[in-house]
């Protein structure tokens, strides 16, 4: 049984989003227009107005360890259609740093090892090295021929570099992944 | 109306508007602007042989737009006064100097192109305004299509097509093809409760005349499904959630939680695009109607109107009754009231309730030859007064004026106006304007009186 | 003129005819393109779903780049860019704090003096249709085009006519003499987000949107984002697999078709680059 009076304070986790981001999810009347514009919706466990419910209630895990928060593709057609006004796209990406904080992103675990692919690819190159962000992630989600009927064709039309395009200050950008904090706090 | 209009104490000025109001409570001198018809109304018999003949055809505003109507018209079938109208902006007279069929073929020679708008100023004793509402402009939303798609409309769309003797003849129609419709889909707030891009209110009567609609839609079309999309059913009144009952049970609508996020064309159907927060799932309905319970929102004018009246209204346009729970029907100003919509979107016996309050607390106001106030109101000492006119500036009810006192221009209250709330006194720097018993004078009076008595007794004791 | 332009990694590779054709046609236009020197990838979806001050920090150092270029006015063809510069810039503009920590962390101090323009806005206000207009060599007659817009026109801030029903693009393509068509699917997402790590909410997506194209017998897709263009282009023929359906829809870039117009070679265009070949349709109407 949930008993919600058993909770010292029901308003931490709404509180916490705010802090983070801006976003009240008390806001939300739970009109479902945000579920209804989403297009990945059909693919998502929790729904977007199931997110903002669960934020609402206290309810941590679920929403955390949920794919909902990697599936969303930050289209913002849930944020400009919400007629509270709420940017439900923003409360996803908080809510895929906290996932990631406190070691509970298990929602789609892939799509945090592409992201973090991507990201070391700039952190080398300065930019993305396309044909390595591939290969890199096809291993690490033991898929290594995934896509592979792709390679030669966009070879062929000279849209994928076997090398990767660097800039000069590398060092520079790599400084700025050493000091990055996952949330800009206090 | 038509009882009304052969009541031999009820004067109705039709195609008129209010222009002007000056003075008070029992003594408004009003200006009104009666707007020319072109038709002798005491020489026409209502024939409407004019309308018959007349070459000219435009959208119907009545059935808005479904049907037509011509340059000579009258408003709907059972208007009052009996007496047609022409429209000046589409008559071929007018516009090209040609035609005059109408006055050819009148009978009663009533047609007066020369007929010029003419105002009239009289007296009266009390105002009341009853202006109702309109609809919101649901094109604002793009996501509904923005007003380009022909088969999505709005609920007074439906009323009128739901009407026998409206324009499509009883028959629940898709305008673009003019096929029954059988699977309407309905789409609750449609403007309303929406702080982003409508209004943020509920217009209250929506959930009601939806039910309504799918209960008589599948009167008129027995093979018909309604799918109602709602985020919350408001019933608050004598057997309106039987009502709702009736529309789920008798008359099969489904009614689906969420709204609606996209209606678009697809072929020659439209795809309404929703969610159903109760399974959690996104839903999309193939309709062939679409109709959107519009906002209610305050009549195009009503903030010119409540300016020339001299009331206050809201952000939106609502005129500002003078107390929310105990004075729902007087407006701030004495002497004007108000009834229906115009105040906020109501239902019918709510609006017929304020009617009668407002009418008889106007009847007791006439029925008086003077009229007793609260006496506590404020004064302006004109031998005080410096005539700055800063009173005037904070006074909330307007019932200061300027007024000219041998020779000097003073500020003077209107007794009837003031409800003796103090700006003036608070403000005025002279010490002329005071809400009578409440001078600072008096003020001391009051509270060093007990004082003394204190001493007075203190000294006593001490001796 | 000249404007500073901002390619994104994606134009250097997967969207390569998109850089070839923008540079083409500005060339036409009297344009000179000026790069943002050294610059760096954006950071796209990733630092923005992992890391905050990564988010601000890879485009805070763009915008410092761009005024070091001394430039005013830098043009993004990649929506995710244009917001992202754009976002930065605005959020530096208003939180003090954010805009403590960047110059902390890269080390100089953004003047918020660069202006960041999405393409489509260049093409339409700084271009202007009418300069567009009377530059056509060979108008487009008789071509058949849907505009796609994505979720450009839901980008926090974005500078755009209508979210729901924009018509910046249908206006340039109706300018270069092709006609316009009005269609469901102008502002929804096509996934490409997703479209390596879920390849299948991709390909449904983009089955959605050329459905609905070929559902009112477009010839072409006018495409103005390099991540539409690849799930929508190169996904096809793995679309039409999947749901056992032909499509043969080319996505064009609009500055594709602008070059088109302008009588710019085809080669130039790099329109050979795309996988559905829109050469077979250019031929049969003469325009080719």
């Amino acid at each position: 049984m949930k008993v919600l009076s058993s909770q010292e304070n029901i308003h931490q986790f709404r509180n916490e989003i705010i802090a983070l981001s801006g976003e009240d999810a008390s806001n939300c009347v739970q009109c479902g227009k945000c579920t209804a514009s989403c297009p990945i919706a059909l693919e998502m466990d929790l729904k977007p107005s199931q997110v903002l419910r669960y934020i609402q209630v206290n309810s941590r895990k679920p929403v955390l360890e949920c794919a909902t928060i990697w599936l969303c593709a930050s289209c913002e057609t849930c944020s400009s259609r919400c007629p509270e006004g709420i940017e439900i796209a923003t409360v996803m990406d908080t809510l895929r740093k906290l996932a990631v904080e406190e070691g509970l992103a298990t929602g789609q675990e892939q799509i945090v090892a592409f992201d973090e692919v991507f990201l070391d690819s700039i952190k080398r190159h300065g930019r993305v090295h396309e044909l390595g962000l591939v290969l890199r992630y096809n291993m690490a989600s033991r898929k290594p021929l995934k896509d592979a009927h792709l390679g030669p064709l966009m070879l062929r039309k000279g849209k994928l570099s076997l090398l990767a395009h660097r800039i000069r200050e590398k060092a520079k950008v790599r400084e700025i992944f050493r000091q990055s904090r996952r949330f800009l706090r206090g | 109306m038509t009882e009304s209009s052969q009541d031999k104490n009820i004067r109705i000025m039709t195609y008129s508007e209010v222009a002007e109001v000056k003075g008070f409570v029992g003594n408004f001198e009003i200006t009104i602007r009666r707007k020319p018809r072109y038709i002798d109304e005491t020489k026409c018999t209502g024939c409407g042989e004019c309308i018959e003949k007349c070459p000219t055809k435009a959208a119907n505003e009545w059935d808005l737009g479904l049907g037509i109507r011509k340059a000579i018209y009258k408003p709907f079938s059972q208007a009052v006064p009996n007496v047609p109208v022409i429209d000046p902006e589409i008559c071929r007279y007018f516009t090209k100097g040609k035609c005059s069929v109408c006055s050819k073929i009148c009978q009663a020679k009533a047609v007066d192109y020369d007929q010029k708008e003419e105002f009239i100023t009289e007296k009266f004793g009390t105002i009341i305004v009853a202006t109702g509402f309109d609809q919101f402009d649901t094109s604002a939303y793009g996501e509904y299509g923005g007003g380009r798609f022909k088969d999505v409309i709005t609920g007074l769309h439906l009323e009128r097509m739901l009407e026998p003797s409206g324009p499509t003849g009883g028959h629940v129609i898709r305008p673009s093809n003019n096929q029954e419709a059988k699977r309407v889909v309905f789409v609750q707030c449609a403007g309303s409760r929406d702080e982003a891009k409508g209004m943020p209110y509920c217009s209250r009567i929506c959930c009601m005349y939806t039910a309504k609609h799918a209960i008589l839609l599948k009167d008129h079309v027995p093979d018909s499904q309604s799918y109602i999309f709602y985020i919350d059913i408001r019933t608050a009144g004598k057997n309106y959630e039987e009502f709702y009952k009736k529309a789920q049970r008798e008359a099969g609508a489904i009614y689906i939680r969420g709204r609606v996020s996209k209606i678009y064309e697809k072929g020659d159907q439209l795809v309404v695009r929703g969610a159903d927060t109760l399974t959690g799932e996104q839903v999309e309905v193939e309709a062939d109607l679409v109709v959107l319970a519009a906002a209610a929102v305050p009549r195009d004018g009503a903030k010119e109107l409540a300016k020339i009246l001299n009331i206050p209204c809201d952000d939106y346009g609502f005129f500002t009754e003078a107390h929310p729970k105990l004075q729902p029907v007087e407006s701030v100003t004495k002497g004007v009231y108000v009834a229906g919509s115009c105040q906020f979107p109501k239902d019918v016996p709510d609006s017929v309730a304020m009617a009668g309050a407002a009418t008889i607390k106007a009847c007791a106001i006439l029925s008086q030859d003077e009229l007793i106030i609260d006496p506590k109101i404020a004064h302006v000492d004109p031998e005080l007064c410096s005539g700055c006119l800063d009173c005037l500036e904070v006074c909330p009810f307007d019932s200061i004026k300027a007024e000219v006192v041998n020779g000097r221009r003073v500020a003077s209250v209107v007794q009837s106006l003031c409800h003796g709330c103090g700006n003036c006194a608070a403000v005025c720097r002279t010490k002329a304007a005071n809400v009578r018993g409440f001078s600072d004078d008096q003020i001391y009076a009051q509270i060093s009186a007990p004082f003394s008595a204190i001493e007075e007794k203190s000294i006593e004791g001490a001796q | 003129m000249s404007v500073g332009y901002y390619p994104g990694c994606s134009l250097e590779s997967t969207a390569k005819e998109f850089d070839l054709s923008f540079r083409a046609i500005c060339k036409g236009y009297g344009i000179d393109l000026v790069d943002i020197p050294d610059w760096n990838c954006c950071g796209a979806s990733p630092a923005h779903q992992l890391n905050e001050e990564l988010a601000f920090a890879l485009p805070y150092r763009n915008l410092l780049k761009a005024e070091e270029g001394k430039l005013k006015t830098v043009v993004s063809p990649c929506p995710a860019c244009y917001s992202h510069l754009l976002h930065t810039h605005k959020t530096v503009g208003e939180k003090p704090q954010l805009s403590n920590r960047l110059a902390e962390m890269v080390g100089r101090v953004y003047q918020k003096s660069v202006t960041s323009k999405h393409l489509l806005d260049f093409l339409y206000r700084d271009i202007g249709i009418e300069r567009i207009q009377q530059g056509i060599k060979k108008p487009l007659e008789g071509l058949r085009v849907v505009s796609y817009y994505g979720c450009l026109t839901r980008l926090p801030g974005v500078d755009i006519d209508d979210a729901e029903n924009p018509t910046m693009m249908d206006e340039i393509v109706a300018a270069i003499g092709a006609e316009p068509l009005d269609w469901s699917h102008k502002t929804e997402c096509c996934g490409a987000s997703l479209s390596i790590t879920r390849t299948d909410i991709g390909l449904r997506l983009a089955n959605e949107i050329l459905e609905a194209a070929q559902g009112v017998k477009a010839d072409y897709i006018a495409v103005a984002c390099p991540l539409c263009q690849s799930n929508l282009d190169m996904r096809q023929p793995d679309v039409e697999k999947k749901y056992d359906h032909s499509y043969n829809l080319p996505l064009v870039y609009l500055t594709q078709l602008i070059g088109l117009a302008l009588g710019i070679d085809i080669k130039d265009l790099g329109l050979d680059k795309l996988v559905v070949d829109p050469a077979p349709l250019l031929r049969s109407k003469g325009l080719r």
